[in-house]
């Protein structure tokens, strides 16, 4: 039972406690559900910020965990094993940081059926921080296809009207490609007669061509999670329809997800092949970048736009990350922080007009700046961090993925680089088009509608703006001096690189 | 005693014996007790249950043969036993509160049950294909008296018709396949059989004769193409029975299988493998895709308890590979025992929803539960993800073993196969969920204590023993070892 006091076990199942505590709660007592789980969440924000005080950022193996036999039977070796690394630990925080923030934006907008919504979110928390601290396969599969349960019923349950079919396609599109995981997972087991991830990236040895096959399971899984082009269609779906803590979480969290699989498993476990198939998965990165940035563009609805546009900036974090160098990997690894903090900024202040105004079309709203400064100024803030803006995060990731791709080995031709530069500027196209829809120009229709109900649009309160305060500040903190972000990984990556068999 | 009969004879089916001797006393006993208390007949059986269970439970580790090699008692039997008695006592605990409602109680419906799981204890011990034949008989024709027990309804009386027809068809089809390999090798044990089909005799004859073996246990477990009666009567029967037979005839019809196929028929691997995989392959795709278009939850869970048919198959086809066939067998005992707690749940769940007069049957009908009645929607959810093979539970963990086993005797097609019909599944488990969570409605659920206990032990089962599977993993993979 001493595997129970281990830091990174009380990181993960510190929400466990939460969700006790609330089912002892009665439903009727809003408040203090809320209370409740903002403050179970808070703790386990302390506690990975108590992970990242021992956590050493010189030492690019995994740290605070050791393996426990689990299963040991009949051929079969499976460990619980949680551990973090330089590839982890950004991810990691960032679970851990969002997730207070996502329940603080259900304080009005979640009224119905609050003590559920908060256990499902619990549930989601302990999901997701398994799925980015597991190091053996067996466990891994386990948190990756439990963190679909919650999420299926937040989608389902308080999801917009087509919540249904959004929260079922959900699931099966993400089940589709974990089940040929589990085949390659299984296969890896048998191979190696251990499930271990760092015993298996020691041990290696896998013939080339399995590796391809391999390879091709591993990112049928990951590419619908995250999404790549052309597997994305679930996620406008899903997100249009969540409510919007669950699309924070969904693009903050979840989709990354997908792109930490890519990093923690398809590279250092097939190396050969990852080499291999680094020109491939630029390419699909590459039209990902242009089609969902072109696809944004045509959007009447502004969840639906800034939806597609993560499929655009995940396509970055791919480019990046099969540049197979240093500074693609880091690049991307900084992005999939930017995109979660940007992206999840973006739909916290979507949910918190929607809540006003119970629409989302941009051809009603118009003229908001004067209407609401305070509104209007954090949203041009996250607007320009998303788009990538000098000074600001999105700048520092997409920069250093595409100084990371013109040079890279791997994909060996600067023009994925060349053409995914064109995404930045289409970036600016469709989110200045949004901004300057909405907030500025003539007062758009719903400002009279919203006033013909009874109550004029105010500007955000204190709530609202303490939610998202905590992301403006780090976005501006990365876009400035990103160094020490950089720091708790290069290590890691470092070591990752100097692995790879490259041509 | 004499040269007939010694007491090591009765030690190997002791706990068949005692449970036999139960079951004619309490036929007796149940006359004496009056129409409005037939729940002590209830309390009786579970007793004698319960008192086979221990004396199972001492045997465990313990081998013996008995009635000149007729039966055996090994590893395998001891864990197999253990798993039917368990289903008869949910069995009873099922009945308990729902014959009364339903107006059935009747003290037969007890003594019919301990009947039948005799039968399938027997099935399990057999070693030769005369007692094949006897436990066969003893486990179905209880069954065909179950299912026609509510005979006031048309469907109930029209599933015992059904399911006794082509049953008796299909034990035609057991009998003739006996005969033909009595003719081939002279022999009806296992042992003989296998010695006689070693040298090399009449192979075709013997191949047709397991053949129809196949065909007549593949009738028993549901297999495709030997499956049609198994909606209609899943539908029609009582439910408590219906929960019962899915498990229990299941778990006999499987074990029987592997025995008389390993032990037996070694030297037909290679004809056979094709036949089993193709067999599996066909079920796990047949019962899932049908299963997507029901919408009575009965129906529904009687092609997915189909499709379950086809994935345990699968971990009897890599057989004929000494290296893989441990591993195999133990992941299809361990998949058996997962299918069964989770099968016993989600019937249970059926049952407190269920109405007079077949109301209450349709998915439509579980809209709002969740928001109803919280602890049976949550139950009812973890028996979905089980029976799609989703964490936390430990039909999740089954899975995983068997794919691991089937990939390892190299079928990875099988394997394929066996995800994607998943995937499939998948879709309409679901469905049930978003009823229970995710549409509005009033449903009215039943509540009875023992009822109530069985799917609540059921779904902390499935949740618990897929964090700590190490028991039964461990307990089915030294049941494999003892049975060479």
């Amino acid at each position: 039972m001493e595997f129970l006091s281990q830091p990174l076990t009380l990181l993960t199942f510190f929400p466990l406690l939460g969700v006790l505590a609330l089912a002892f709660i009665p439903g009727e007592r809003k408040n203090l559900l809320r209370w409740t789980a903002l403050v179970t969440t808070l703790v386990t924000f302390g506690l990975s910020l108590w992970v990242l005080s021992m956590f050493d950022a010189s030492n690019p193996s995994l740290q605070l965990g050791k393996p426990y036999d689990w299963i040991t039977v009949a051929g079969w070796n499976i460990q619980y094993h949680l551990g973090v690394d330089g590839l982890s630990i950004l991810l990691v925080l960032l679970t851990a940081f969002l997730t207070p923030i996502s329940i603080l934006s259900t304080w009005t907008a979640v009224e119905e059926r609050v003590k559920d919504f908060m256990m499902f979110f619990l549930l989601l928390e302990v999901g997701m921080m398994g799925v980015f601290l597991a190091q053996d396969l067996f466990l891994f599969y386990i948190f990756w296809e439990f963190t679909l349960v919650p999420m299926y019923f937040l989608i389902g349950i308080w999801g917009g009207p087509r919540r249904i079919y959004a929260a079922v396609k959900f699931f099966l599109y993400t089940m589709a490609g974990s089940i040929l995981m589990l085949l390659a997972i299984l296969w890896l087991g048998i191979y190696q007669q251990t499930f271990s991830v760092p015993e298996m990236i020691a041990k290696g040895g896998i013939p080339n061509g399995v590796q391809f096959w391999l390879f091709l399971a591993f990112t049928a899984a990951f590419a619908i999670k995250v999404p790549m082009w052309p597997l994305h269609s679930w996620l406008p779906d899903a997100h249009v329809e969540a409510p919007t803590a669950g699309s924070v979480i969904l693009a903050g969290v979840l989709l990354k997800m997908g792109t930490y699989g890519f990093l923690r498993f398809n590279i250092p476990l097939f190396p050969q092949a990852a080499v291999q198939m680094a020109p491939w998965i630029a390419l699909f990165a590459t039209i990902g970048i242009i089609y969902g940035a072109a696809v944004s563009y045509a959007q009447s609805d502004v969840k639906k736009l800034v939806a597609y546009s993560s499929v655009s900036h995940l396509g970055f974090v791919m480019l990046g990350m099969f540049a197979l160098n240093e500074q693609g990997i880091e690049g991307a690894i900084l992005q999939m922080i930017n995109h979660g903090l940007s992206t999840g900024a973006l739909f916290l202040l979507i949910g918190m007009i929607y809540e006003q105004t119970h629409t989302r079309e941009i051809k009603v709203y118009g003229g908001l700046w004067k209407i609401t400064p305070i509104f209007g100024t954090i949203m041009l803030i996250a607007s320009l961090s998303s788009m990538g803006l000098p000074g600001l995060n999105g700048f520092v990731g997409e920069f250093t993925i595409l100084l990371g791709a013109f040079g890279s080995q791997a994909i060996g031709s600067p023009w994925f680089a060349g053409i995914s530069a064109a995404g930045v500027i289409m970036a600016a196209v469709y989110i200045l088009y949004m901004f300057q829809k909405m907030f500025l120009g003539p007062t758009g229709s719903i400002v009279e509608e919203v006033k013909h109900h009874g109550h004029a649009l105010r500007d955000l309160n204190w709530r609202e703006i303490l939610t998202v305060l905590p992301l403006l500040i780090f976005i501006f903190w990365i876009g400035l001096y990103p160094k020490p972000f950089f720091d708790l990984m290069t290590p890691t990556v470092h070591n990752l690189v100097a692995a790879l068999p490259l041509p | 005693m004499s040269q007939y009969i010694n007491p090591s004879d009765l030690t190997t089916i002791l706990p068949a014996i005692v449970l036999t001797v139960w079951a004619c006393a309490l036929l007796v006993a149940d006359l004496f007790i009056p129409h409005e208390r037939k729940g002590w007949t209830a309390v009786l059986a579970a007793l004698g249950l319960a008192a086979s269970l221990g004396i199972t439970l001492t045997q465990v580790g313990g081998t013996s043969t008995g009635f000149k090699g007729m039966v055996t008692l090994d590893g395998f039997s001891t864990f197999l036993n253990a798993m039917l008695l368990v289903s008869g006592l949910f069995g009873v605990a099922l009945a308990y509160g729902y014959v009364r409602r339903m107006g059935l109680e009747r003290g037969e419906y007890y003594t019919l049950l301990l009947f039948s799981v005799v039968g399938m204890m027997l099935m399990v011990q057999a070693s030769d294909l005369i007692v094949v034949f006897i436990a066969l008989e003893l486990l179905s024709i209880p069954l065909y008296v179950l299912a026609a027990l509510n005979a006031r309804q048309i469907e109930s009386e029209e599933a015992g018709l059904k399911y006794f027809l082509l049953g008796s068809f299909s034990t035609g089809f057991l009998v003739y396949g006996i005969a033909l390999i009595f003719g081939a090798t002279g022999s009806t044990s296992y042992s003989g059989i296998m010695t006689a089909a070693s040298t090399g005799t009449s192979g075709l004859l013997l191949t047709i004769g397991a053949a129809l073996l196949l065909v007549g246990f593949g009738f028993k477990v549901a297999v495709v193409p030997f499956h049609m009666w198994t909606p209609d009567v899943y539908q029609g029967a009582p439910t408590s029975v219906t929960a019962f037979m899915a498990s229990g005839a299941k778990i006999a019809g499987f074990a029987a299988l592997l025995r008389v196929f390993a032990l037996a028929f070694p030297t037909l691997t290679a004809d056979l493998t094709p036949i089993f995989a193709a067999l599996a392959a066909l079920t796990m795709i047949v019962g899932n895709l049908i299963a997507v278009s029901q919408t009575n939850i009965k129906r529904l869970l009687a092609y997915s308890s189909i499709a379950h048919a086809g994935y345990i198959l699968m971990a009897f086809v890599p057989y004929g590979n000494p290296q893989v066939m441990p591993v195999s067998v133990a992941a299809g005992l361990f998949y058996l025992a997962a299918y069964a707690v989770t099968n016993f749940g989600a019937w249970g769940v059926v049952i407190a929803l269920e109405k007079q007069g077949g109301k209450g049957l349709e998915v439509s009908d579980y809209a709002g539960l969740f928001w109803k009645n919280r602890p049976l929607a949550l139950a009812m959810t973890v028996f979905m993800l089980s029976l799609i093979g989703f964490p936390p539970t430990i039909g999740m963990v089954g899975k995983f073993y068997l794919f691991r086993a089937v990939i390892d005797g190299g079928f990875i097609w099988l394997a394929i196969v066996g995800v994607v019909t998943s995937l499939i599944s998948a879709y309409y488990y679901l469905r049930v969920v978003v009823n229970m969570f995710m549409q509005e409605g009033e449903p009215q659920t039943g509540s009875e204590f023992w009822l109530n206990f069985t799917w609540g032990l059921t779904a902390l089962a499935t949740v618990i023993l897929s964090f700590v599977p190490q028991p039964l993993f461990a307990w089915a993979s030294s049941a494999v070892l003892r049975l060479f």
